[in-house]
């Protein structure tokens, strides 16, 4: 099949970038769309032309390292899949595609469709995690857990913090994804000692890092490839105002 | 003081803010509304219903508050509340509009509405109704084609929406609010944290029959008053 590409390309954070355009007239529809980045890819190099640099690690769409957004849509057009799980049988022969990085304040262009996405990183350094005891391995299952309970943690669990949910959000935030996490572990009762603190410390990271606020759009559940809910932000709103009303941080 | 300035310092806290005003201000609405509603009451002691009404809000609390004052005390809520719904609002959209300082090229969306996507553009043109209205039907300050009575509820409101372009703007406003209420009284909701499998279901429902309700009463008054079967 052929397609016409406008790609978007930067050379450096602090460079302007532009959209390039570029056709490929050999796409096979059962390539995946980073197949067919890279066939383009080869291209390029051939013609010796600086590569498109995007990120990528698994393609399996268990990392969470691929994410571009294609018309429009990240991770392409297809519900519930990462762009390296997303395969070109899902376009048509003769599609114009526009191919954009996540676009946040909070994830700076480093190159190409490549964007920094440490700001969710240091969302999670700040509460991310559950205080253990050092000492003797603990016996597997020796805290029980009820199966709702454990239901909705794994739900939670599911993110992989690709940035799909800021890049999809009209006012860039990263509310599905913070939610995800602080609810991932609060609702555990090895995460409950903390969950107080832990909803402060992530929510006033995830202000400090520029990205917006939530005006319950619904764009983020819409697009995540992993189907984390939109509940889970009502929860962590209500888990918030608990956190500071029963046990303040001073920040 | 540590800990309202730590909530109203976060982005979570300022939409907490939105939703505990707009919860007084969809409240206000319906009430509002209901007491429109008497417009449609047959006309007794020679003196319309809703004129019967309005005094009895003025009067309401006697003799513990004088007269007028419980319509001052609302007024000073409702203002407050539109205070604040309106400061959150703003900072809030600053701060959004700066965490994408550049564009998509191409926008696809999926799950937000109309609504939800023109929210603050809605909340900017029902505050220059709100001004409106208070200008038209409170002070009697700007009265095109009638001559405003304090108190004379029924024969300022037949008066006010004889002129066929205030009754658009009103109409207009109604449905820029039954837009607002529709994806606000949701939003509020998933702000508070009222979120259970259980009602789950229920709240976009609910935000729908609310919004309907209010368009539809409130657009009846200058579609009543234009069609003369009310005046």
């Amino acid at each position: 099949m052929k397609l016409k590409l406008h790609i978007w390309r930067q050379t450096s954070q602090d460079a302007p970038g532009a959209f390039a355009d570029y056709e490929l007239d050999d796409v096979s529809p059962d390539m995946s769309f980073l197949e067919m980045l890279d066939v383009l890819n080869e291209r390029l190099i051939l013609d010796e032309q600086e590569p498109v640099v995007f990120d990528n690690d698994c393609r399996e769409g268990i990392c969470g390292a691929c994410g571009m957004v294609i018309n429009g849509h990240p991770h392409g057009p297809q519900k519930l899949t990462t762009t390296c799980q997303l395969h070109m049988r899902k376009f048509r022969d003769g599609d114009e595609l526009w191919i954009e990085p996540w676009r946040a304040k909070a994830f700076p262009v480093l190159r190409d469709l490549m964007v920094d996405r440490s700001a969710l990183d240091r969302i999670i350094e700040v509460g991310g995690y559950v205080s253990v005891n050092t000492g003797g391995v603990p016996d597997a299952n020796a805290i029980p857990i009820g199966k709702g309970v454990a239901d909705l943690s794994m739900d939670a669990a599911a993110c992989i913090g690709c940035g799909a949910c800021v890049a999809a959000c009209p006012n860039a935030s990263a509310s599905l994804f913070t939610a995800a996490k602080i609810t991932h572990l609060g609702v555990l009762p090895q995460g409950e000692i903390e969950r107080n603190t832990r909803v402060q410390e992530m929510v006033a990271q995830m202000d400090e890092e520029a990205f917006g606020h939530c005006t319950n759009h619904g764009e983020c559940d819409a697009a995540c490839p992993k189907g984390i809910s939109v509940d889970f932000i009502a929860r962590m709103n209500r888990d918030f105002v608990r956190g500071v009303t029963r046990e303040p941080i001073t920040r | 003081m540590r800990r309202v300035l730590t909530l109203y310092s976060t982005t979570i806290g300022k939409k907490v803010v939105m939703a505990v005003t707009g919860i007084l201000l969809v409240g206000f609405v319906l009430g509002h509304m209901i007491g429109n509603l008497k417009l449609y009451l047959p006309a007794h002691d020679g003196m319309a219903a809703i004129d019967h009404y309005g005094e009895g809000l003025r009067s309401f609390g006697a003799p513990f508050l004088a007269h007028g004052q419980f319509l001052w005390i609302a007024r000073s809520v409702l203002i407050l509340a539109v205070g604040l719904h309106i400061w959150s609002a703003i900072s809030l959209k600053v701060r959004s509009n700066a965490a994408r300082p550049i564009a998509y090229k191409r926008v696809a969306y999926e799950d937000s509405t109309l609504a939800s996507r023109t929210m603050i553009w809605g909340g900017v043109l029902l505050l220059a109704f709100i001004v409106f209205h208070l200008l038209h039907f409170t002070t009697g300050t700007i009265t095109p084609g009638f001559d405003f009575e304090h108190g004379a509820v029924f024969a300022n409101v037949t008066g006010g929406f004889s002129n066929v372009g205030v009754a658009i703007f009103y109409i207009v406003a109604m449905v820029a609010l039954a837009m607002h209420l529709y994806h606000g009284v949701w939003s509020m909701l998933q702000t508070l944290g009222a979120n259970h499998p259980r009602y789950n279901s229920w709240r976009k429902k609910l935000a729908l029959a609310i919004a309907i309700i209010v368009a539809v009463a409130n657009i009846s008054f200058p579609v009543a008053v234009l069609t003369g079967l009310v005046g």
